[in-house]
């Protein structure tokens, strides 16, 4: 969180159906748990079919925009490489990126290489952060799709994320609907496993 | 469902277009219409999944144009009314809307309207509903946050109530999509006779609000002489109705945090979700000018537009799309300060929807402040990744016979609003052209007359019921021969899967039995017509060729449900 200003600029980055939407919404309620500002912003309808998926998440003191300005993000979560890549107008060499080290082919065009999104993302920050996020959970879960909730769970027990731990599970368990709650908590509780393992 | 929460005073998270529902109940809304379009259609969702447990009156219209005659007759029936609808919605229902703004009001009525800058989900053109506000002059008011558009919500239900006249509410995507921490109030009930009497919203009454139409065709009937007394009596309204905005809260002079009172020769006029994003320029820039947030978009505040612009120098109108605030602040100018600088569209782009960081650098060229941008230096690109049919949509059937059927080169593809406008990105490329809502029957019959070319259009069923049918008429009427393929998937799936008259009874979202969509076509008078599953692709291909070369107009209904239609 930048000191100065007191507020926290998160961009989710990803393809249509990646669940962008639920985690912005379990962040907002996370961050609203712990009595700050919230302003986000998203998109539906046709943008969300199985293209770019790009949704904003500011909180702290002060906030107006739901928009995050260009170079202004202090995380930048990316649920697919190209996508994280896609998103670096909003970075500066103090964004973190957290990426899910996947890459979801885009067809009939030359597609990047993750040594090729990796290369670029490190222009611009240092702090780059690769997970196999997509992997570790097929492999302990069996499923995918729980990587973003994944990523920011750990990223909250990393301290990625100014939001405790304790606020992210609460937000999850309000916002997941009851038939998938079980599932995401377990993600939860693998993510904090894996942070204190690394 | 945390919306109906009654605990006033209480926060939670909306989005705005929640926030909006949540305004109407605690106005007491009574009968809700709308016809499903992004970044309104949460709107239309919300009262769906409540309407019964709060006793409001809900439905999804054949388009918006009946959505909102609908609401003019609960209007007329006394019942306080909401409809809304994406900017084209307004086009589509500007014929009834011109009319109820004459007769005005009976019930109290919201009309809410959702622009898409940039236009994410909007095919067709970048459109502003505020031109139309104008056009017909009807009150508009535009938030810039989900706690404005609950507020403004119920403030534009006491306008309509005080002065008898529909009101608009126009967001845009970014203000419909924004959540933030909303403060309640009290739900009303929509059969509380008294205002502030109160149920509990948990409460199941079942039982809806009548209403009562009155004869009184002195108010209801547009007959000429008549309505030229009506136009009069609509102007006289607008000037109470300025008098009101000139006094309201909700257009207010700040400077930061403080009212205006100020020496400073610079200011700044703005409204809706600009309005945000110049507070957080002025703290980037640490700059400190008065600002006048407008939440009246029509009748403007005139004299408190003069009052703040009196003394300045030089103003900027930070505003989406159409120039339209600025041209009024410019005529407003010559009488209260001749001599000022009205900037606006020389630093503000017309084109495509407002970003933080536009409105910084226009705030810093207008104050000669240092603003810059470091990363554009980075040469970064990602393939674009285009939006595509959901893996297992039944479209891809219809796509992949085309391609077996016809040569793609020689054949016209008319395509129209739903998922299948996908037909016309790279990967699939069988799309020639694209306009509105059923449009794409209506200019293949124009082609068809216009040339020797063989066509096929492609239409929803959704999009066939909104604005199809008059133009299949058309064509049995005029005779041409297009290839009408109807994409009957039983939902409207683009927007969320909300039901449309042809969903057959016994789906969870449908209104009625199911109106066949075959019997129609028959009804209109054609007689090449085909109801196939196009997993049968031979039998597909067969038919598509075939119809081809007809000389009167053919139709095949492609039914296949959508893969997310859950029985």
């Amino acid at each position: 969180m930048d000191k100065k200003v007191n507020q926290f600029n998160m961009i989710i980055v990803g393809t249509g159906g990646q669940g962008q939407i639920t985690l912005l919404q379990i962040l907002a309620e996370a961050a609203f748990l712990e009595g700050k500002e919230i302003k986000t912003s998203e998109l539906h309808g046709l943008s969300q079919r199985g293209g770019s998926v790009e949704v904003h998440i500011r909180f702290g003191k002060e906030i107006y925009s739901p928009l995050i300005s260009q170079e202004k993000a202090d995380l930048i979560l990316g649920l697919e490489m190209q996508e994280a890549l896609r998103a670096y107008s909003f970075a500066s060499p103090k964004t973190t990126f957290l990426v899910n080290k996947e890459i979801v082919p885009i067809p009939l065009v030359k597609n990047l290489t993750g040594e090729e999104v990796l290369k670029n993302l490190k222009k611009i920050s240092k702090n780059v952060i690769l997970v196999p996020a997509a992997d570790i959970c097929q492999k302990e879960l069996g499923n995918r799709v729980v990587a973003g909730i994944y990523l920011i769970s750990l990223a909250s027990f990393k301290n990625l994320i100014p939001l405790k731990p304790t606020s992210i599970l609460k937000a999850i368990k309000k916002i997941i609907p009851e038939k998938y709650l079980e599932l995401n908590l377990k993600t939860f509780d693998l993510a904090k496993i894996k942070s204190s393992q690394s | 469902m945390e919306i109906l929460l009654n605990k006033p005073g209480q926060k939670i998270i909306l989005l705005g277009n929640e926030a909006i529902v949540r305004g109407a109940l605690e106005a007491g809304v009574q009968f809700v219409s709308t016809y499903p379009g992004t970044p309104a259609s949460e709107i239309g969702d919300t009262f769906f999944r409540i309407a019964k447990k709060v006793g409001v009156y809900f439905e999804y219209s054949t388009n918006e144009k009946v959505a909102l005659e609908a609401g003019i007759g609960a209007s007329f029936s006394g019942l306080k009314t909401l409809v809304a609808m994406k900017d084209f919605g307004l086009n589509v229902c500007l014929d009834a809307l011109g009319p109820f703004v004459y007769t005005g009001s009976r019930g109290p009525t919201v009309i809410v309207v959702a622009d898409d800058p940039s236009c994410y989900s909007s095919a067709q053109w970048e459109e502003s509903t505020r031109g139309l506000a104008l056009v017909v002059r009807i009150p508009t008011l535009e938030p810039s946050d989900p706690q404005e558009c609950k507020d403004f919500t119920k403030l534009a239900f006491q306008i309509s109530e005080k002065f008898k006249i529909p009101v608009m509410i126009r967001t845009t995507t970014r203000v419909a999509h924004q959540r933030a921490p909303v403060k309640l109030s009290n739900i009303q009930h929509p059969r509380a006779k008294k205002v502030n009497f109160l149920l509990p919203p948990s409460l199941s009454l079942g039982r809806l609000i009548k209403g009562e139409f009155v004869k009184d065709p002195k108010r209801f009937v547009t007959l000429p002489p008549r309505v030229l007394e009506m136009k009069s009596e609509l102007l006289a309204k607008i000037e109470k109705i300025q008098q009101f905005s000139e006094k309201s809260e909700i257009n207010k002079a700040t400077i930061g945090q403080e009212q205006f009172l100020t020496n400073s020769k610079i200011g700044i006029i703005t409204a809706g979700v600009p309005y945000l994003y110049v507070m957080e320029a002025l703290k980037e820039l640490n700059l400190s000018l008065p600002v006048l947030k407008l939440g009246f978009f029509y009748p403007l505040p005139e004299k408190k537009i003069q009052n703040f612009i009196k003394n300045l120098k030089k103003v900027l109108v930070v505003e989406e799309l159409e120039p339209h605030l600025e041209k009024e602040i410019g005529r407003l100018a010559k009488d209260a300060n001749c001599k000022l600088e009205v900037a606006g569209k020389k630093l503000i782009p017309e084109v495509g929807e407002l970003k933080p960081e536009i409105v910084t650098s226009a705030i810093a060229t207008f104050t000669n402040t240092k603003y810059k941008i470091q990363n554009t230096r980075y040469k970064i690109q990602a393939p674009k990744r285009f939006p595509q049919l959901c893996p297992g949509c039944p479209y891809w059937l219809v796509f992949s016979a085309i391609k077996k059927a016809v040569d793609t080169k020689e054949v016209v593809f008319g395509g129209d609003i739903g998922c299948y406008m996908l037909f016309g990105t790279p990967a699939m490329n069988i799309q020639d052209y694209l306009s509105c809502m059923g449009s794409s029957i209506g200019i293949a019959h124009g082609i068809k007359k216009a040339t020797k070319q063989k066509l096929i259009t492609f239409i929803g069923d959704s999009t066939f019921f909104h604005a199809g049918i008059p133009a299949l008429i058309n064509t049995v009427f005029n005779k041409s021969n297009p290839l009408i393929i109807i994409l009957n998937n039983q939902t409207t799936a683009m927007t969320g899967l909300q039901p449309h008259p042809g969903a057959p009874a016994g789906y969870p979202q449908s209104g009625c039995d199911g109106i066949k969509i075959e019997e129609m076509v028959r009804a209109c008078g054609v007689k090449n017509l085909k109801i196939l599953d196009q997993i049968n692709q031979k039998e597909f291909i067969e038919a598509v060729k075939e119809f081809l070369n007809k000389k009167e107009v053919s139709v095949i209904i492609a039914r296949r449900p959508c893969i997310w239609i859950k029985k």
